[in-house]
């Protein structure tokens, strides 16, 4: 009890002496663990490499300005590219999603016991697995190219998608649903009626939302040889051509922001 | 009409809502059900078109009996009844004219329905009632954009575009403010008996109830307390219906209200 006696004035303190004793041992604790750590890493740290740190830093970026623009003829394509991945692969995922969602939905899957903890499963397998270890294997089955990159990305944004749709589903408001039932509807015009318009917002959200994330994911799926810029990028590095590489950043750059742009613009209009 | 025999109700949790309830419902009678809160009577107008399962019993909507039908036939007989509810239930993101044409869904195919193709017929009744409720100007408004009053209004024409036989009410007035009540209450009293329909209305204010109905069932803890017409309602009533109480003050109000109520709807 935080609050006791003292004579006739009642003393209320936030902890209990016992509780305060054992804050202050975990930040004991805490701050051991940490002075252990930082010892252990700077056991282990090349020191003359990061004192050297500014000095290489000042070279490569002396090397990389300016970038050479002139490149910037050969990166139309890897950035179309780039883009068609990230859109088609969205476009993909939400197709795969939709029904995901509604199965693995409490309020709407078929079957609370079998249907819906398979649902979950693949959502949280497709969501576990990075992007770019996707397309590492699905280059390895279907070959690099532009066609890897864009599975690699649907399969990523499968489980994303659907998991924030379920949530929506399940947060709808069920007397809606309940008014729609009551008109006697079947169970799909239920669906269409009752439950899609409700969730239409999340839905517009959630696919401009990953949309712009597929577009900063898709820039690096080149690295492993799925097509779109970072194709351009990863060999731009092996022959240390960096104004290449500035340029090429440069351009990620400005792509991400038009893409925050458009979706912020979308989210708006929709919600 | 409708009739309900050993209507029973018993929740998972073992609660039980309605115990053995028998009613009987002639043709174009409107009904108050009055009773405290978590006496059944949301319940009650549930098991009828079967939005919540019956325990047991029979519900009998001319010669159908509800309870055993399958879910086609189930769906075929809900075209039937009408429902409206306390907090509206209106579908927020579609237009007016999709709420009130989505009581027409039991009627049309899927594809007609999602495509919003819904036969002239249909657009035109659809027109013709919100013109009666006084919403004809607010059919391509969305449905959040209404007032509460508006939004039951809404929720009234797509009950009878159903073209139902019998209206089941669900706390119509209980989300509104004393005036848009009345008005409510006087609007749905009044479609009953243009189209002579039978209702059942639940709802909590006994003042109102008395003032437009024709007959009052008290419901207490799942069971018939009282029926009778609204004048039955005697302080000794509403005492076995909501327990110990001042009832004097609530039945005189009542009287007064009237008046003045009056007065506002020649206004």
């Amino acid at each position: 009890m935080p609050t006791k006696n003292a004579g006739d004035l009642k003393l209320w303190q936030r902890r209990t002496q016992r509780e305060s004793l054992f804050h202050w041992m975990l930040w004991l604790i805490g701050i051991a663990i940490f002075a252990y750590c930082w010892q252990q890493i700077s056991a282990s740290t090349t020191w003359f490499f990061v004192w050297d740190a500014p000095r290489i830093a000042t070279d490569i970026w002396t090397r990389a300005t300016p970038p050479r623009w002139e490149y910037i003829a050969q990166l139309g394509k890897p950035v179309w590219d780039t883009l068609n991945i990230a859109t088609l692969g969205t476009i993909f995922a939400l197709i795969l999603a939709v029904p995901i969602a509604f199965l693995a939905a409490r309020n709407t899957t078929p079957s609370r016991f079998i249907i819906r903890p398979i649902a979950l499963l693949i959502i949280v397998s497709t969501r576990s697995i990075n992007s770019l270890i996707w397309a590492l294997l699905l280059i390895a089955i279907i070959g690099p190219g532009v066609f890897a990159g864009v599975i690699a990305i649907a399969i990523r944004s499968i489980g994303f998608c659907a998991k924030l749709l379920y949530e929506a589903i399940e947060e709808i408001d069920e007397s809606q649903v309940e008014a729609i039932k009551a008109t006697g509807a079947s169970r799909w015009q239920v669906m269409a009626f009752g439950i899609v318009p409700q969730i239409m917002p999340a839905f517009a959200g959630i696919a401009v939302f990953r949309w712009d994330i597929n577009i900063r994911e898709s820039t690096v799926l080149g690295l492993v040889g799925a097509g779109g810029i970072g194709l351009q990028l990863s060999a731009s590095l092996n022959v240390l051509a960096w104004p290449q590489v500035s340029l090429i950043l440069l351009v990620i750059l400005l792509a991400v922001v038009i893409s925050e742009w458009v979706s912020a613009k979308v989210r708006g209009a929709i919600i | 009409m409708l009739r309900l025999e050993k209507l029973v109700k018993t929740y998972k949790t073992g609660d039980q809502a309605l115990k053995a309830v028998d009613l009987d419902i002639p043709e174009g009678q409107v009904l108050a059900l009055i009773g405290p809160s978590g006496a059944g009577k949301s319940t009650l107008i549930r098991c009828i078109n079967r939005l919540v399962e019956p325990t047991s019993g029979k519900v009998y909507l001319g010669d159908v009996e509800l309870t055993g039908l399958s879910t086609g036939a189930l769906r075929r007989e809900r075209r039937r009844m009408g429902m409206i509810f306390q907090e509206y239930a209106l579908v927020e993101r579609l237009s007016v004219m999709e709420n009130v044409l989505s009581g027409r869904l039991g009627y049309v195919g899927f594809w007609r329905s999602f495509l919003r193709r819904f036969p002239q017929s249909d657009v035109d009744e659809a027109f013709r009632l919100l013109d009666r409720v006084g919403l004809a100007h607010m059919a391509d408004k969305r449905a959040d954009e209404l007032s509460g009053g508006q939004r039951q209004r809404v929720g009234i024409c797509r009950a009878l575009i159903q073209n139902p036989a019998v209206l089941l009410v669900d706390e119509p007035t209980a989300s509104l403010d004393p005036k848009t009540s009345r008005q409510i209450m006087r609007l749905i009293c009044e479609l009953c008996k243009e189209r002579g329909l039978a209702a059942i209305i639940n709802i909590h204010d006994v003042a109102l109830a008395q003032m437009f109905v024709q007959r009052v069932i008290g419901l207490r803890f799942g069971a018939v307390e009282f029926d009778g017409p609204p004048e039955g309602l005697t302080p000794d009533v509403l005492t076995t219906i909501y327990g110990e109480e001042d009832w004097e003050a609530t039945i005189e109000a009542v009287d007064d209200d009237d008046d003045n109520d009056l007065e506002v709807a020649a206004l």
